[in-house]
């Protein structure tokens, strides 16, 4: 195809901002058009959890641009109008207000939504974290709540149970797992952060499922766990993983399946359409694997992929995933990933300065790498897993 | 081309310091961004400006005056 006139981006977050500006950078000349549900301007979910939630930062800090550099971007944002379908044959796109625009490229970049807890929507006390309005409104209960029960013990639910510890509420992180974030971690990792947490007075509750949410009155008072057992609430966060926002794209005609499914390019299923960021599941080439990832950084180094791809590069994107958390004292970046079999060393620091590197390799060959309290050593011990992905390139199978 | 970068968004990726070594580098102690260079030669404009783009803090913020 030659150089698209125009491009539509829908979703105005990390990911389709990135997209926009890196067309921009790479020298895109034509319209460029950003539909988004949310009112806001662009801004940063990571934050939200941290920051906002523990009420260090006040919610404009978190705005991802100013003014002035989105007027520089030259690029128009239609705000507060959800997409609700899109033609993929002629690529319109028509959102909630009756607004349609028909354009040489869209790109997809929706992002996921928390999955509700069955029986427990609608009910005062319960809450999900994803946007703005979502951590405001849960920093507003938690400053008034004793007890508070999180739901789900993976990046998410751990690091809110974290912040609302340090907000001196009385905290039970309620978990499937033998230990918080232990597929994302790995058990060793996962068994540090699990004490770091019991630390600090959260009480964990591993192996244990919660059954349902009981309620008075249309307010949550508690969960039931599978075994049983009552647990006592005035607030509960369910934090239970999320799923890709495509009801939108229903009849389409694009593939969807956990995700916008894509090829090595992150091409869509048809002609000038595009995925980026949480919503898109692409074939990585150097996995060998389709990949749809939920962090931060993958939303702008896709989004450069995709913005390369529209203008004609054909690169496929085979990043190195990278995730960060943070929780009480801790900084845990994690590069590459992490197998619950791999073999674990640590490389730099030691574990009971809570202050190290541990390198994880699979039949002796680099597949991660974890830092604890340690940002810049981490980042230079990601050189393996670049130096190993390039050898297993030029390497027959 | 001006840089300032905000120490208290930095979160440490380390993002900036692959895209364009010669201009950002990371604190020894806890990964905060540093500033090599505030106004860096042009060959360097594209590197920065990316780094600028994918920083996962926005925490890189680039002036025009010179
Ligand atoms: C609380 C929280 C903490 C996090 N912490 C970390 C962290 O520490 N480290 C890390 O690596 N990652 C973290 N993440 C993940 C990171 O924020 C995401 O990976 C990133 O936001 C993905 O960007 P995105 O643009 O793909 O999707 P999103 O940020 O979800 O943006 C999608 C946008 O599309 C909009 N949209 C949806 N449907 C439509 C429609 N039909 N029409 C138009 N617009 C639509 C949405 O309203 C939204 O604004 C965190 C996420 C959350 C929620
Ligand atoms: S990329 Fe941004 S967050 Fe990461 S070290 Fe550089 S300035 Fe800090």
């Amino acid at each position: 195809m030659s150089a698209p006139e125009s491009v539509l981006v829908v979703g105005a977050s990390a990911a389709g901002l990135a997209t926009a500006e890196s067309l921009r950078r790479k020298g895109f000349q034509g319209t460029l058009t950003v539909l988004g549900a949310e009112r806001h301007l662009p801004y940063d979910r990571p934050p939200l959890s941290k920051q906002v939630l523990s009420g260090a930062w006040p919610p404009e800090r978190i705005q991802l641009r100013g003014r002035d550099e989105l007027d520089a971007l030259d690029a128009e944002f239609v705000l507060g109008d959800p997409a609700v379908s899109l033609d993929a044959a002629t690529r319109t796109v028509s959102a909630a207000s009756g607004w349609t625009r028909r354009t040489d490229v869209v790109v997809l970049a929706t992002g996921i939504r928390p999955r509700p807890f069955p029986g427990a929507e609608g009910l005062r006390g319960v809450h999900v974290l994803r946007t703005l309005e979502d951590a405001v409104a849960l920093r507003g209960e938690l400053a008034a709540a004793a007890r508070v029960v999180v739901v789900g013990d993976g990046v998410l639910g751990s690091e809110i149970a974290a912040t609302a510890r340090g907000l001196g509420v009385a905290v039970t992180l309620v978990g499937r797992q033998a230990t918080p974030m232990a597929s994302q971690l790995g058990p060793r990792a996962a068994g540090l952060l699990g004490r770091t947490h019991s630390e600090h007075g959260v009480r964990l509750l591993i192996g244990a499922s919660v059954e349902r949410v009981t309620s008075r009155r249309g307010r949550v008072c508690g969960v039931r766990l599978g075994t049983g057992e009552v647990l006592a609430a005035d607030v509960v966060v369910v934090a239970i993983g999320s799923v890709p926002v495509t009801d939108w794209l229903e009849d389409s005609g694009l593939v969807l399946d956990n995700g916008v499914v894509c090829d090595s390019r992150c091409r869509a299923t048809a002609e000038g359409i595009y995925a980026v960021g949480d919503v898109a599941r692409w074939h990585h080439e150097g996995i060998g694997a389709m990949l749809r990832l939920e962090n931060r950084t993958n939303a702008t180094e896709q989004a450069g992929a995709v913005a390369g791809n529209i203008l004609g590069e054909d690169r496929p994107y085979t990043p190195v995933p990278y995730f960060w958390t943070d929780q009480f004292n801790a900084k845990i970046q994690v590069h590459g990933t992490l197998a619950a079999d791999a073999d674990v060393e640590i490389v730099e620091g030691s574990e009971s300065d809570r202050r190290f590197v541990a390198l994880y390799r699979n039949g002796g060959r680099p597949t991660g790498v974890l830092g604890w309290n340690m940002p810049k050593q981490t980042r230079l011990h990601r050189q393996a897993l670049v130096d190993a992905a390039d050898h297993s390139l030029t390497l027959p199978r | 081309m001006k840089i300032t970068v905000d120490e208290v968004k930095c979160c440490g990726a380390g993002q900036c310091v692959l895209i364009a070594p010669e201009v950002f580098d990371q604190r020894d102690e806890d990964g905060i961004v540093i500033l090599l260079d505030a106004a860096p030669a042009a060959e360097q404009h594209a590197a920065v400006r990316e780094a600028a783009s994918v920083c996962p803090a926005a925490a890189i913020h680039l002036g025009e005056e010179a």
